[in-house]
């Protein structure tokens, strides 16, 4: 497999996973030493912290969608202190990487949080979820470009790693968005995160815990090249693209439409090896 | 040769678990077998790490997974490993949805994906008690196996009681031995609730340890049954699952003081005390 740099990272290959889709914590302890010899992943992107622990949204927390799924997970986390000092040394032992994945429901939240990963040099780079509704206005952060600006904005002063956004997919222009993170002076953007969704259950009401989720998988990867390729076009900052990758054709297309990287998600769920296979796949 | 009959010798866990392999693996149906209203599917399993009963594994046809009713299913489902012969394991199916339908259309020469062992298994009884083992329909499954295991491996007393909708589900006995059998519709054996076998149990002698795998109502009801008469309790749960390994984050269950247990890394053994009630979602299909 041939090295690849990103942002200023060495990596092994062209494929990472998708925030929340792969807890290598939960994976050493059910697959052993074999997961840290055979890391499917060229960097490990975590679950998005965030500064008080989360618990998480009640069950049922997954739907099976047509082609998919959707999720209401609702971010568990143990907050950034009880990830910097129960997860953040079992992360350090990972052969690959490590990109940090936080939210915050302000600027300042955000920005907090960049902070106190910039100390810690187990930290590679850090990913901005932007996908969380402003606490004033209601409006997802990320889903207004001059909003988002404002925050990355914020973010950048506060860490010299490089800083990713995710973008979120729920919004009428995201390459207006993507132009706004770089405006805001990312380093770089991913796409795309799950699509708003939800299901009924046999009463009528909403199945979910959450009452609403996240689509993912197959059903949403011809979406994400359109979103991907309307987002390179706009930006000169380099893009991980994800979405419903299950194959090395589909890792392929999105390279084709201008990804620097490409992240598996869901498909990790039925596979936990599939990145390393497309990996192999594109020739890596 | 009966559904139920033991082909070969058992295989018996030693309490143990390994590391599961870093990868789902492509294996082979042999036969499914009828048994009343549900399925057994034996596949050549021979690399397999041994399983500890109750630990299950993560299933997929290995072709047309997908493409059926509301294009689905697209995610693997968790089954028990009901039981381990020489060079196979076992899988009782029911024909549920989606993905039971799909995996219940196998037949031999047909490849499965499987992704485990994967979760924590049973614990052994304590010594000096006896093993009642309690399972509601298509939740018997891991009962098998731990039958099989408690039976060389220990010399406990062992009682099962098996509760089923109806006598075309009632035949799924013949996967355990020496049941003591209820039916909601009184078709076979007790007419009433499974529940009403274990407090009869219980009171002819509760140094015992419950083991039970069923619909969420009635591990519900077992629970509360075991906190009352002060009976120690594995319950084997079930919930939605996309991943089986922790990643997903969808199996979780609420636990007693706050929070949520994983069902595939936490369980899906988890000890009754764990739990304030047994999640409405918690269970195998009833």
């Amino acid at each position: 497999m041939s090295a690849v740099e990103f942002c200023g990272l060495q990596l092994a290959h062209r494929v990472i996973n998708g925030s929340g889709t792969f807890d290598a914590i939960a994976a050493q302890r059910v697959f052993g030493a074999a997961l840290i010899r055979d890391f499917p992943f060229a960097a490990y992107v975590s679950k998005t912290i965030t500064l008080e622990r989360k618990d998480g949204n009640p069950p049922p927390r997954l739907w099976e969608a047509a082609g998919g799924m959707i999720n209401s997970i609702g971010l568990p986390n143990k907050g950034v202190d009880g990830y910097l000092e129960e997860d953040l040394p079992q992360l350090a032992q990972l052969p690959v990487p490590l990109i940090t994945n936080v939210m915050g429901s302000t600027g300042e939240e955000l920005a907090e949080l960049v902070a106190i990963c910039d100390c810690r040099q187990e930290i590679a780079a850090v990913e901005l979820n932007v996908s969380c509704p402003n606490v004033k206005t209601g409006l997802d952060i990320g889903a207004d470009p001059r909003q988002l600006e404002a925050v990355v904005g914020v973010c950048r002063a506060r860490t010299r790693k490089p800083l990713i956004v995710k973008l979120t997919p729920n919004t009428a222009d995201v390459p207006a968005c993507a132009q706004a993170a770089q405006d805001g002076g990312a380093d770089a953007v991913s796409l795309i995160n799950t699509l708003r969704a939800t299901a009924l259950g046999p009463g009528g009401g909403p199945w979910l815990g959450g009452g609403t989720g996240g689509l993912s998988g197959p059903a949403i990867r011809a979406v994400a090249l359109a979103q991907v390729a309307a987002v390179t076009r706009r930006v000169t900052i380099p893009a991980i693209g994800m979405g419903g990758v299950q194959r090395a054709a589909h890792a392929r297309d999105l390279l084709d439409v201008g990804a620097a990287l490409v992240a598996v998600g869901s498909e990790s769920f039925r596979d936990p090896m599939t990145a390393r296979a497309i990996a192999e796949g594109l020739g890596e | 040769m009966p559904a139920g009959a033991a082909r070969g010798p058992r295989l018996v866990s030693d309490w143990s678990t390994q590391p599961a392999p870093l990868e789902r693996r492509l294996l082979t149906v042999l036969e499914n077998e009828r048994m009343g209203a549900y399925r057994v599917l034996r596949v050549a399993d021979v690399e397999t790490p041994e399983p500890r009963p109750g630990q299950f594994a993560m299933l997929a046809a290995a072709k047309r997974w997908g493409g059926g009713e509301d294009e689905r299913p697209y995610l693997a489902r968790a089954f028990s490993v009901a039981r381990r012969r020489i060079g196979e394991s076992h899988f009782l199916l029911e024909d549920v949805g989606p993905g039971t339908n799909r995996l219940c259309e196998l037949g031999a020469g047909d490849g499965l994906w499987a992704l485990g062992p994967l979760g924590n298994g049973f614990s052994p009884p304590p010594p000096r008690l006896r093993a009642v083992l309690v399972g509601g329909g298509v939740g018997i499954a891991p009962l098998a196996i731990l039958q099989d295991t408690l039976e060389a491996e220990s010399d406990c007393e062992i009682s099962v009681l098996l509760g089923f909708r109806d006598r075309d589900r009632a035949e799924g006995s013949a996967l355990l031995r020496g049941a003591q059998i209820a039916t909601d519709d009184g078709s076979v054996g007790h007419h009433g609730l499974l529940t009403d076998l274990l407090v009869r149990e219980l009171e002819r002698d509760a140094r015992a340890i419950v083991y039970a795998c069923g619909p969420a109502p009635m591990l519900e009801a077992v629970r509360a049954l075991c906190a009352e008469a002060q009976v120690q309790a594995q319950l084997a749960l079930e919930a939605g699952m996309a991943c089986g390994f922790g990643a997903c984050y969808g199996c979780a269950v609420p636990k007693r003081g706050g929070g949520y247990l994983r069902v595939c890394l936490d369980g899906p053994v988890i000890d009754a005390e764990e739990l304030e009630r047994v999640d409405e979602h918690a269970g195998s299909p009833a």
